[in-house]
């Protein structure tokens, strides 16, 4: 289970005033803390308040400071082509990831390319210019036209991140099962391709929300995710996930199993 | 019809463990494939082949053994040097005399032996202690002391002795072996009590306690085997290279210790008993073993023309 940590967003309130200063503290601290929890990746978000014309700069600006604190590659999460270039380009460590592109034709033709100069790998979006399909089949067949799409542009699956778009279960209850059958069909249909979500959308405005997250990624793990956009704070969370590898005989049980995830 | 032979791609490796010094070194492990197979990774070390020593004169070895160290078994300085004419890498010196069925030496006159090996050869050394943990705990402190900078490979510390010999190992900068009888999460948790002492996850080496050919040697290598996968998959606390005491095992079995006639089918001695410890040693080293003990220099050598063969790519 690849674990992307989401704290390093602008949308929190102490790095979008990072941001907003230039201070890179708030930016080294959750580096650190993410790495120390457990992540192999850090997701990179400058936010929203940061103007459009600004955003490749203080993109590369924080990804420099996430490499110079912790030896993980960064996960680029913008809307915003010039950003995510930008930050594939400062980035030192491993692999860079971009997030995101979806099944727009226009969207794939732009990132698939700019994944491949890079040789990153890449979060794709199950949805479309008419938004987020409701069945597990609409989701999978959108998965096989960006499959399709990536093997076009000579991307390795295993560089194919196919996000199925879990949405909050306050509003949206329904989707939760499509999400899961959804990830089964598409690593049946695609052998070697990958899977991750964004796991914190499971409980946007609910109660008990990293209980919703925590249960909803071990379900999730069950169907075969691969990987998910998780919120590193949760220790419960890295347990649950070290416990479900035991569980699924990928790791070799020890007594100290929980003591695992702390190892690289 | 063609057939694409499929490859792995494996991202992590087995940690190679460093032993001695100088010139003289030897590298165990750092294998990025599973054994011998060199398109799927690198294999930078050859398996590294030692030959035993003991601190006192063996009663009742078979006479193959017993003739080919003739005039130095008393001696354990002689005895390391004629191993060393007889071409091992490493010199494994087992302190079989400090056992209460034995001498019950000392400690410190254990201490006093494997320095006087150390001085006596310059390939690394292991040492290894006489089987009984409390008394194993107390000899590494001296020995350890004794050989401080040397960079041995001292064992066996098991879930019982292991915090007074990582210690020990740690003080002194030597490496260690890390000894569970055939249990491959037992075998996790140790290294991960030693590597939470702070020993460095590259000093320590894994002791499955195999058994030979005939006696359970499928267990063992499916053990080892488990733990090659594991290291290759990423499991760091798994990722360590084994070691195998081939000799101590194989020469124990009725098919090496039957003198030639009492059985007239199993033919002569000597060939049947070295070809039993030289197939054990074969075995277990295409189950992932990259640190093999023996004690016949003609299994030794034998052993090496084989790994000549293996290790053409």
């Amino acid at each position: 289970m690849l674990l992307i940590g989401e704290r390093i967003n602008g949308m929190f309130k102490d790095i979008g005033e990072a941001v907003l200063n230039q201070d890179p503290n708030p930016i080294k601290y959750w580096a650190r803390h993410q790495y120390e929890a457990g992540a192999h990746y850090l997701d990179v978000n400058t936010g929203p308040t940061v103007l459009a014309k600004e955003q490749a700069a203080v993109m590369e600006w924080m990804v420099k400071i996430c490499n110079e604190s912790v030896p993980l590659p960064c996960c680029i999460d913008s809307t915003n082509p010039e950003a995510i270039e930008a930050g594939c380009s400062a980035n030192r460590h491993g692999k860079v990831m971009i997030n995101s592109t979806n099944a727009d034709q226009r969207k794939m033709d732009l990132y698939l390319p700019m994944a491949n100069k890079y040789n990153a790998a890449i979060i794709a979006l199950t949805m479309n210019e008419r938004g987020v399909p409701r069945s597990a089949a609409d989701r999978a067949a959108l998965a096989m036209e960006i499959v399709v799409n990536a093997d076009m542009h000579g991307l390795p699956m295993e560089d194919l991140y196919i996000d199925p778009l879990m949405l909050p279960a306050n509003v949206a209850q329904e989707h939760g099962v499509e999400v899961l059958e959804a990830i089964r069909q598409i690593k049946a249909l695609a052998p070697g391709v990958r899977t991750t979500i964004g796991l914190s959308n499971t409980s946007q405005r609910c109660t008990n929300r990293r209980l919703l997250n925590r249960t909803f990624l071990i379900m999730c793990m069950a169907v075969g995710l691969d990987s998910a956009i998780v919120d590193m704070d949760d220790e419960a969370l890295a347990d649950a996930v070290t416990a479900a590898n035991v569980l699924l005989n990928r790791d070799i049980y020890c007594d100290s199993f929980l003591k695992t995830c702390r190892y690289r | 019809m063609a057939v694409t032979i499929a490859k792995e791609r494996w991202t992590r490796k087995v940690a190679e463990v460093l032993l001695g010094s100088g010139l003289t070194a030897v590298k165990v492990g750092g294998e990025s494939t599973l054994p011998f197979i060199f398109s799927d990774g690198e294999i930078p070390n050859r398996p590294v082949v030692a030959l035993e020593v003991w601190d006192m004169e063996p009663v009742d070895w078979p006479e193959p053994l017993v003739s080919s160290y003739d005039g130095v078994l008393s001696d354990p300085v002689a005895w390391a040097k004629k191993c060393v004419e007889y071409g091992a890498d490493v010199v494994c010196l087992t302190l079989v005399s400090a056992h209460p069925d034995n001498q019950n030496t000392s400690p410190e006159e254990c201490a006093r032996v494997a320095r006087d090996v150390a001085d006596g050869v310059s390939v690394p050394l292991i040492i290894q202690g006489c089987g009984v943990e409390e008394k194993d705990a107390r000899i590494m402190e001296k020995v350890a002391a004794a050989l401080g900078g040397r960079n041995c490979l001292l064992g066996c510390a098991t879930q019982k002795n292991y915090m007074a010999i990582t210690a020990s190992c740690m003080v002194y900068g030597h490496n260690i072996i890390a000894s569970t009888p055939l249990d491959i999460s037992l075998e996790k948790q140790l290294n991960i009590l030693i590597t939470e002492m702070n020993l460095a996850a590259n000093r320590i080496v894994i002791d499955p306690v195999v058994g030979p050919l005939g006696y359970g040697i499928e267990y063992a290598y499916s053990i080892i085997e488990r733990t090659r996968l594991s290291a290759l998959a990423g499991d760091k606390m798994l990722a360590m290279p084994v070691i195998c005491f081939v000799g101590q095992e194989a020469w124990k079995t009725r098919e090496a210790r039957s003198v030639t006639g009492e059985i007239p089918e199993w033919g002569s001695q000597e060939r049947r008993a070295i070809q039993w410890e030289l197939v054990t040693a074969t075995t277990l080293a295409q189950a992932g073993s990259s640190l093999l003990v023996l004690r016949h220099p003609e299994s030794l050598k034998q052993f090496k023309l084989h790994l000549n063969n293996i290790m053409q790519k």
